[in-house]
């Protein structure tokens, strides 16, 4: 029994532009999957329905475990410029009405968690792209979601904090295994991190093929530049190449 | 010191230098152009007149001041809340804005009894607008991803407005905070002039025009000197405001690096 049912999820825009036609997919508890798809293909849509931050032209989102506690992770930190590192992580369980004491430690733990011992009080201008990324990871995860909705994370930084990001995630997510959905358009990024790829044609965007990534767990740099990792990358490729086409 | 603070101070040493030696070598007489000497004599001889003065005038900016932010942040409030408010009542502030207030000024002074009251109701017109759109942009430029998370955890309307639009509209607020700093007391010296109000109770807009009728020309520029210090602190006690709620986080008020 799956996490999620996509059931032929249609999104048309007000503007008349259709995101989205008759997208279908399973989500499993657990596991770390991976929207692969070039710009514009309605990946983030996707999110969006999901997080039912939207609701679909068409097509139906089923929850036959019930709905979970959502994190959701934008391509930006989106932090509250205005309040703390410890303030922001805080937020989702402020607006849940945890009691002040309860959610700051819980935030501290959260912090703590994305390696940010130390940054409570830093305000989100005093951090490095990095570290607001980290402190966006530990707002996502304070609630201890059962669904982590990523949307292109890592997109705007650098290879090298990108690098640490991606094996500090896994890391993460091999510690408590909550169910990861992360959309990319990285080709190496959704190879390195994930169980299972879904391909997606460009806009209007659907569902055009899936991979299986057996490579084991823990994948470590050596997983990253070894002879397995550069074929799969290249199968993937192919598999985006084909579905951007036709 | 820094060449911000020396560079104007110096110009203005030697404007007033400039000017008190045209006086003199001139022989300018003191009903057409006292020099700056003789003005702050003048200021200092008449401080028992101009003082009082002064703060009636600052007390009748402030209080319409503090009424600009009240109803500007109200009205600006009730506008993000409707958009039917807005749609409707929008065109009207702007008209109360654009109306040059020396003109309606006769009319609310001659429809309001209290000479005070309607004084209040000038510098105030001429003061909410810059509060009220300031805000009101404010309000609506709010992250939308910010806004996608509060609703993904379910956030009250009114917890969004508290915790993440209102923030999010501060620095816009204290932005034309400052504006309306110095148009409330443009509105009070304009109000007075029309209102002409003599008496105990008379700002320095009327020190001004009753020292114009009797050629105290020195004293009308002590007066002059007295308005514009006062626009001056305002601008800068507003700004320091500003500068200690916005230093933590906007870019405003970040040193440069």
């Amino acid at each position: 029994m799956p996490l999620v049912r996509v059931r032929d999820v249609s999104q048309v825009f007000a503007n008349g532009v259709r995101a989205l036609d008759g997208a279908s997919l399973d989500i499993e508890a657990g596991e770390f999957l991976s929207v692969l798809g070039p710009s514009g293909c309605g990946k983030s849509t996707l999110l969006r329905l999901i997080a039912g931050l939207a609701v679909p032209t068409a097509g139906t989102i089923d929850w036959p475990q019930g709905r979970p506690d959502l994190g959701f992770v934008f391509q930006e930190p989106t932090l509250m410029p205005w309040t703390t590192a410890l303030a922001n992580v805080a937020l989702p369980l402020k607006l849940r009405g945890v009691v002040r004491s309860e959610r700051e430690a819980r935030a501290a733990d959260a912090l703590a968690g994305v390696g940010l011992v130390g940054f409570e009080k830093s305000y989100p201008r005093e951090l490095s792209g990095g570290m607001k990324m980290r402190v966006s990871i530990a707002r996502a995860l304070v609630t201890a979601p059962k669904l982590l909705l990523m949307d292109e994370p890592f997109a705007a930084l650098d290879e090298i904090t990108r690098r640490q990001l991606n094996t500090d995630l896994l890391e993460l997510w091999q510690r408590t295994r909550f169910t990861v959905v992360f959309v990319t358009h990285s080709v190496f990024e959704s190879v390195f991190l994930s169980q299972r790829i879904v391909v997606m044609s460009a806009r209007p965007g659907r569902m055009r093929s899936e991979l299986a990534i057996s490579a084991p767990y823990p994948r470590s740099e050596a997983f990253g530049t070894s002879a397995d990792y550069a074929a799969l990358c290249r199968l993937t490729s192919a598999r985006l190449s084909e579905a951007t086409v036709a | 010191m820094s060449a911000r603070i020396v560079a104007p101070v110096l110009m203005g040493l030697v404007m007033l230098a400039l000017w008190e030696g045209l006086v003199r070598a001139m022989a300018i007489p003191p009903y057409i152009l006292p020099g700056p000497i003789l003005v702050t004599k003048t200021l200092i001889s008449d401080w028992g007149t101009l003082w009082p003065a002064l703060l009636v005038t600052l007390r009748i900016t402030l209080e319409a001041l503090l009424a600009a932010v009240v109803v500007g942040i109200l009205l600006a409030l009730l506008f993000s809340l409707s958009r039917w408010i807005e749609l409707s009542l929008f065109p009207y502030a702007i008209i109360l804005q654009v109306t040059p207030i020396v003109a309606i000024a006769p009319l609310i002074i001659a429809w309001v009894d209290d000479v005070n009251v309607s004084l209040l109701i000038c510098a105030w017109l001429v003061a909410f607008f810059p509060i009220l759109s300031n805000t009101v942009l404010g309000l609506r430029s709010v992250d939308r991803n910010l806004l996608d998370l509060f609703e993904l955890y379910g956030a009250s309307r009114w917890r969004t407005l508290l915790d993440l639009r209102l923030p999010a509209a501060l620095p816009y607020f204290l932005g034309g905070l400052r504006i309306s700093g110095g148009l409330a007391l443009i509105g009070a010296v304009v109000a007075e002039f029309v209102a002409g109000s003599g008496g105990r109770e008379s700002g320095l807009a009327y020190r001004i025009l009753e020292s114009g009728y009797q050629l105290k020309i020195p004293r009308m520029f002590a007066a002059l000197v007295l308005i514009s210090a006062a626009g001056i602190a305002i601008y800068l006690l507003l700004s320091l405001v500003s500068h200690l709620l916005l230093r933590r986080w906007h870019e405003s008020a970040l040193k440069d690096e």
